[in-house]
């Protein structure tokens, strides 16, 4: 009888659990084969057949000029070219401020520390602020700029280079007479690599989900990231019923391909590295 | 690791490096100076100023920038309004971080759960909304909301009604972050010691009280993370109450604080204003996580005792 319930029980809440996550997105799915006729008139949870999937992937790619793909290939340089940039620059001064003492380099890594509670979203608008001073606005430096240095990732790599880039090797790679910068390139940069992928995940889906910033920084719908641009989708037909079948392949379009990539990604990042690096 | 970990404080290598290290952190240093300090820097030097129409008959002539001191952030903080956003968001967190903690928790505890099934499938199913920005999201329950389209009887109950909005906001947010805390959990229940849940076991508890009584007080300090991170979470209520607003008669433009900040800012161009909200924010955040954080710590060590 105890078997039986300890079986059971977990199992039906991660089942329930599980439901609740894709539920919406199955819904998604589905409703992207219809046209917006059969929305309104079929089961929600019964596919169409009749060439809807086909029309509203086309409608939406065609919307204004084809701007749809635009947004994609927006999101994509923002993410990309911000992770990697914000991963390179984590990486290197977790290294140095893990492995070496320099002139202000704990008041440095206090700051760092510090830096980790401000909270980055609420900064947007003074960043606006800033740069519309500077006259830098409305491009799209003002978007990657801002989110190229992360505190929280510069104290993860930190940590990480202490525990993982042992002392002995860096010493030794001295004695062959190795320069500072190639043990860095070839010692520690290689052995730090497990926290960079994580970082540079982490980084990519923040800069990927990001909205805020985007929606201050630009005005001008080619530079939009995907998040900004289902957004004016929405706006724009949010007041006609008939629009709808555009903005859910929108969604179905922008959440697919990331799903499929993360969850296969997911033994690539320690999440541990997050929960052991944070320590109340 | 423990043992060269200990040395490597010891032998670090004073200003061995050269300039290396500080060539190293300057890209990083330079960024944050730009990017963090300066416009927080920035944001409180606006918000002790303000615009003075130009003198001159019929106020024309050029307006001029000029110190105003505690002004700006006294129409913030005696405006009902501000108040009213600040408690709305409250009333969201009330709903949101708890609901957030508690499944975390109870999935991550079930993952661990000897003899469930489909702990697979289920541990990615529940991480999928992760990689789902908040802005999709929000249109994604919009939909299932909306009721026309609802799949989940919403001709029936009314999800943008003035009560039901808290909660259709809350569960977009909790929606996206479960996942996320739940492997962050389940990571802190797999790495406590299998032995003490032996022994247990051995002593004939059941797999519910191993759960609740021995696993539970052991990730305490993790469950508190989450806590924290929550909360800090919910003071940033932003894109779901800002891409459900035009569905949802019930999102006002101030409907939370930072829905607040954008619109002094850029609606109605008091960059002043909006720049003495934003510290406020800034504030209250920082000292939020702050009190969370030393509760935190006192329940992670009451557990450790």
């Amino acid at each position: 009888m105890t078997r039986q319930r300890t079986r059971w029980i977990p199992t039906l809440i991660l089942l329930i659990g599980a439901l609740y996550c894709v539920l919406p997105v199955l819904w998604i799915v589905i409703a992207s084969t219809k046209t917006n006729d059969e929305l309104f008139s079929t089961a929600p949870f019964l596919p169409a057949f009749n060439g809807g999937f086909w029309s509203n992937l086309d409608a939406l790619f065609s919307y204004n000029h084809g701007i749809f793909g635009r947004w994609v290939l927006n999101s994509v340089i923002y993410a990309i070219g911000g992770g990697l940039l914000s991963t390179a620059i984590a990486g290197a001064a977790g290294y140095a401020l893990g492995k070496y003492r320099f002139a202000g380099s704990t008041v440095l890594f206090r700051a760092i520390v510090a830096a980790v509670l401000l909270p980055q979203i609420l900064l947007a608008v003074p960043q606006f602020l800033l740069l519309a001073k500077v006259g830098m606005t409305n491009n799209y430096a003002s978007v990657l700029l801002p989110q190229l240095v992360s505190p929280f990732a510069i104290y993860l790599c930190k940590i990480y280079s202490e525990a993982s880039v042992p002392d002995e090797i860096m010493e030794a790679a001295r004695i062959d007479g190795g320069s500072e910068w190639r043990i860095f390139r070839s010692v520690g940069a290689p052995l730090m690599m497990p926290a960079l992928v994580t970082v540079f995940l982490l980084q990519f889906i923040g800069i990927w989900n990001n909205f805020l910033l985007p929606f201050v920084m630009i005005n001008n719908d080619h530079l939009y990231p995907l998040t900004l641009g289902l957004y004016g989708l929405m706006i724009i037909t949010g007041g006609q019923a008939a629009q709808y079948s555009i903005v859910i392949a929108g969604v179905l379009v922008s959440i697919i391909p990331l799903g499929v990539l993360f969850l296969s990604l997911q033994r690539y990042w320690k999440i541990d590295l997050i929960s052991g690096g944070v320590k109340l | 690791m423990s043992g060269p970990r200990t040395a490597t404080a010891a032998s670090k290598p004073r200003g061995r490096g050269g300039l290396l290290p500080v060539a190293l952190v300057t890209p990083a240093v330079v960024l944050l100076l730009l990017f963090t300090i300066a416009p927080a820097v920035y944001a409180i030097f606006l918000s002790f100023r303000r615009m003075k129409v130009g003198k001159g008959l019929l106020g024309g002539g050029k307006p001029t920038e000029v110190w105003t001191g505690l002004s700006n952030y006294t129409a913030t903080l005696s405006d009902s309004e501000f108040w009213a956003s600040l408690g709305r968001m409250l009333l969201i967190a009330a709903f949101g971080v708890p609901l957030t903690v508690i499944l975390s928790t109870l999935f991550a505890l079930c993952l661990d759960a000897k003899r469930a099934r489909l702990v697979g499938f289920a541990r990615l199913a529940i991480f999928l909304p992760y990689a789902v920005p908040g802005v999709v999201a929000s249109l994604l329950w919009g939909f299932m909301y909306l009721p026309a389209t609802s799949p989940i009887g919403g001709d029936v109950v009314d999800y943008f009604g003035t009560k039901g909005i808290f909660f259709s906001v809350a569960n977009v947010a909790v929606w996206g972050v479960v996942g996320f805390n739940m492997v962050i959990l389940y990571t802190a229940v797999r790495s406590l010691p299998k032995e003490l849940f032996e022994a247990a076991e051995l002593d004939g508890a059941t797999e519910f009280q191993i759960a609740v009584r021995v696993k539970l007080p052991m990730i305490a300090p993790a469950v508190a993370m989450v806590a924290l991170f929550s909360v800090i979470g919910s003071l940033q209520l932003f894109n779901e109450p800002t891409t459900l607003k035009p569905l949802a008669n019930a999102i006002s433009s101030t409907w939370v604080p930072l829905m607040r900040v954008y619109t002094d800012a850029f609606v109605n161009n008091s960059i002043y204003e909006g720049a003495a909200t934003s510290f406020v924010l800034i504030a209250m955040t920082v000292a939020a996580t702050v009190l969370v954080s030393a509760v935190g710590r006192r329940i992670a060590r009451r557990s450790t005792r």
